[in-house]
């Protein structure tokens, strides 16, 4: 699946790194997203259509996916392509900047595509059309059945060039796809691209399974399965498709998460009816108790370096979230507000810890410091829970579920996404409903 | 005088009362606080042996009804010595998921805890938590989530 790409850095022009160049400002909602226009991409002459790849077609999709992925961001406004001034193999070359400005641009990317020998080049360049400069410029090589994943990863080096930040478009989504009336759904583990393209089923819906995350390594994902009626944590190999039971526990486990190093398993084990939380080394296969209290202890989520975990707990009569050291020491409560707290997950930069929070009969999806300081609350619906972060930390995406009537009609479950500021809330398209969803790290780093 | 100030606030606190206890056993169609006490979802174990109970919201605590419901079932099972059972634990939609299993689970062993006290073996009862998963009252109302909120006995042979 994981097929190699290579990635060259074109050094025809010099690229300059002046301090006049555009940047993109992504802490604060965006209100004024830059104009960006998406030249189609140059066919090399050279190129050889082969049966099923038309290479001019190929290119139109790249560019495309480009697009939607900067218009997803809602940091970026794609230009209308009717309104473009130049053609695209002379725009690759050296653009009239001052062309271009006219129709309001401020930043272009320019490409050629050739596919020859059942190989797929594709060689991009960004320019800023303000400082009139060549702002990076790539060059990448597969095979061209990979061409999706060039286009996402051409996305993240253009996000990278002109937020100063990682992307996430070179990205996965686990999720569980759900069919059928609500009281006897069906329900699979399921797996796309960031975009939503390239959905597959990992299970066959036999029996119920939830909350999959993955290990930020990103071959293992470990979820809840009732596999034969017992509830348990289970290990799944994406590539091999091989799963097995995480552990020997009398009881149910559940709420599993990965430890940042993708060593061990985080998880809940609940027996005569107290729940708490356990870690599993992977390799040794030790277990280990991190909490020890009568109350219910779970979703448990590791922070970045591992050296934390946030959880929640009703140990104070209702449900909260608390942070302790990894060994279980230390354990200190972090929410106080108004109403119930869940789902704590840690950001991949570290800063923040999202979360569920229910308050008079209506949920919110919020971020607040690892303190509980500094609450944001994001979103507010019927009812939406369990965030999970884009690797750069800037996106949430989570599901929603909508009230339904006397005969559970119109129930639906979606995914939804939401930046961390609070703007450009979006549903992701899935092929069917969908809940508990899982970002994956970066693909290509 | 005195006995005048004592009677108005006598009078007073009386009302105070009766107002509270209106509130307190204010009735919704089939409820008690947020707990049900309809029989609209309940099964039988046998005749007059109801297959369930119910909880308040984010609570496992048995209520006077739940108990003589459990007692019931006690009693059936105590002549039914060959009969196994699973207590399936249950938890409306309103919470995250998470954390519904947990309370399901919790809800489903505070029914086993029960029977073990008027004396059915705990090795006759398993139990399972299906959190949110499994709604019997597919509804988004409140009465739904009543009857969702719940502990079942099953016989497994």
């Amino acid at each position: 699946m994981y097929k190699l790409i290579f990635i060259t850095l074109i050094l025809f022009f010099n690229t300059t790194f002046a301090n006049s160049l555009i940047k993109v400002d992504i802490t604060r909602g965006n209100l004024d997203p830059l104009p960006i226009a998406v030249s189609p991409l140059h066919v090399d002459p050279k190129s050889e259509n082969q049966e099923n790849v038309k290479v001019k077609e190929l290119g139109d999709k790249i560019s495309k996916i480009i697009e939607n992925n900067f218009r997803s961001t809602g940091l970026f406004n794609p230009l209308a392509k009717d309104a473009f001034v130049q053609k695209p193999d002379i725009a690759h070359l050296k653009p009239r900047f001052e062309d271009w400005r006219l129709i309001k641009a401020q930043a272009l990317v320019t490409g050629k595509i050739i596919v020859k020998d059942e190989k797929l080049k594709v060689e991009f360049r960004l320019w800023d059309l303000t400082a009139s400069k060549e702002m990076i410029a790539l060059a990448f090589t597969t095979t061209p059945s990979n061409w999706r994943r060039v286009a996402h990863i051409i996305s993240d080096k253009i996000y990278q060039r002109l937020t100063g930040e990682d992307g996430y478009f070179d990205t996965r989504i686990i999720y569980v796809a759900e069919s059928g009336p609500k009281d006897r759904r069906t329900k699979k583990l399921a797996i796309m691209d960031q975009d939503g393209a390239n959905t597959k089923y990992l299970t066959l819906g036999n029996e119920l399974v939830l909350t999959p995350r993955f290990n930020p390594a990103n071959q293992l994902v470990t979820y809840l399965s009732y596999f034969r009626n017992l509830p348990r944590v289970y290990l799944l190999d994406i590539e091999t498709g091989v799963q097995e039971v995480v552990g020997n526990f009398p009881g149910m486990t559940f709420a599993p998460r990965f430890s940042p190093d993708g060593k061990k398993i985080i998880m809940s084990f609940a027996k005569d009816g107290n729940s708490d939380i356990y870690t599993m080394d992977l390799e040794s296969r030790v277990v280990e108790r991190i909490t020890d209290h009568s109350s219910i202890d779970t979703s448990p989520s590791y922070s970045p370096d591992g050296k934390y975990i946030a959880f929640n707990s009703d140990r104070s009569g209702l449900q909260q979230i608390y942070v302790m050291k990894s060994d279980g020491t230390n354990v200190k409560r972090v929410t106080f507000g108004n109403g119930l707290y869940g789902t704590p997950v840690w950001s991949p930069r570290g800063d923040l810890i999202a979360f569920t929070k229910v308050r008079k009969g209506r949920f919110y999806i919020g971020v607040m410091r690892v303190d509980g300081t500094g609450e944001r609350l994001l979103t507010e619906n019927f009812y939406q829970e369990a965030p999970s972060w884009s690797p750069n930390g800037r996106v949430l995406v989570f599901y929603r579920e909508t009230k339904s009537g006397a005969k559970g009609e119109g129930f639906s479950a979606k995914l939804w996404s939401i930046d961390i500021t609070g703007y450009n809330e979006r549903k992701i398209k899935t092929e069917t409903d969908a809940s508990d969803p899982s970002w994956s790290s970066l693909l290509s780093k | 005088m005195k006995f005048k100030i004592n009677l108005r606030t006598v009078i007073l606190v009386l009302l105070a009362s009766f107002a509270l206890s209106a509130c307190a056993t204010q009735k919704k169609a089939g409820m008690e606080g947020d707990v049900y006490t309809g029989s609209e979802t309940v099964k039988y174990l046998a005749s007059g042996v109801p297959d369930r109970v119910f909880f308040a919201t984010n609570k496992s605590s048995l209520t006077t009804k739940s108990r003589d419901t459990l007692r019931k079932q006690a009693t059936y099972l105590r002549k039914n010595k060959n009969l196994n059972i699973t207590i399936e634990g249950h938890a409306d939609e309103r919470g995250t998921r998470e954390y519904n299993l947990a309370l399901g689970e919790r809800r489903a062993n505070a029914a086993k805890d029960y029977l073990m006290t008027y004396g059915v073996s705990g090795n006759r009862i398993s139990v399972i938590s299906y959190g949110k998963e499994k709604p019997v009252n597919t509804a988004s109302t409140p009465l739904a989530w009543s009857q969702n909120r719940r502990s079942v006995t099953v016989k497994v042979n």
